[in-house]
């Protein structure tokens, strides 16, 4: 608890660099309350740095799903960057990583916002 | 709950989220006593949090008076994990399948199913005294082929 997550603006998409344990009880309540603020504050492109995550559990990856839904229906994107290995496998046994947009590049995933 | 095995490292934990730092940092040392690598410990780690976490907030309902037991056993080339609550019991015939394309967006629903991938088996009981005892095993001899291995 207590974590501060980096949020910063590159052109018109708000960068959340998320980081730690995105599990149940630590960080998961946190970064659905820094997405939603983030939503709630207007932004439309809202692109997720996972790179400095160590461990997600199956509630950060019921936020996280949470939180793509809330943004879509709010008429935002919410997409992803820099998964670390361990990160990506947890979303590919449950066959998420193909319902995020993940990219490795920074400049990538911003480019493809439009 | 059953009595856990003689010789087993045994944790009895209040209902609380932040005990499952402890258990993480209980599997690290019998990890290291049984020479499991960082990636396997990894993915063992995940299951246990997932088991402990279902025990505290389904099992237990959060509530700080009920106990949950973490045991680590097993010997030779096979780990296993129990994980018992003081809960009203679990069917485990009623877990919905999470990859189903209905299930795909929910919130919640898939911490049993990533029990079942990380670990190689799985069951549910009954405690003597009621709740649910889960135990996992884990054959150290394989390697979790396609998780974090490219």
């Amino acid at each position: 608890m207590g974590k501060d997550f980096g949020i910063r603006m590159n052109g018109d998409v708000k960068v959340i660099e998320l980081k730690g344990k995105i599990t149940i009880g630590s960080g998961d309540l946190k970064m659905r309350e820094t997405i939603h603020q983030a939503l709630g504050d207007g932004t439309k492109k809202i692109l997720i740095d996972m790179a400095g995550v160590s461990t997600i559990d199956s509630s950060g990856v019921g936020e996280l799903v949470g939180c793509y839904t809330t943004a879509t229906h709010k008429g935002a994107k919410l997409k992803l960057m820099n998964l670390p290995n361990k990160i990506q496998d947890v979303l590919t046994v449950t066959q998420l990583i193909t319902v995020f947009d993940v990219y490795s590049s920074e400049a990538e995933a911003v480019a493809s916002f439009g | 709950m059953t009595e856990p095995e003689q010789g087993a490292v045994v944790l009895w934990l209040s209902s609380r989220y932040e005990n499952i730092e402890l258990v993480q940092a209980a599997l690290g040392h019998v990890c290291r006593l049984r020479g499991i690598d960082g990636e396997m410990e990894h993915w063992i780690g995940m299951a246990l949090r997932e088991a402990v976490a279902n025990a505290i907030r389904h099992g237990n309902r959060l509530d700080p008076q009920k106990r949950v037991l973490v045991s680590f056993g097993g010997d030779g080339d096979v780990l296993e994990l129990t994980v018992g609550d003081e809960g009203d019991g679990f069917d485990p015939g009623r877990i919905s399948d999470p990859l189903a394309p209905e299930n795909q967006m929910k919130t919640s629903g898939r911490g049993i199913f990533y029990i079942r991938t990380f670990m190689d088996e799985v069951s549910f009981s009954r405690g003597e005294k009621g709740g649910t005892i889960l135990t996992m095993k884990k054959d150290l001899k394989t390697r979790i082929a396609g998780k974090g291995e490219q």
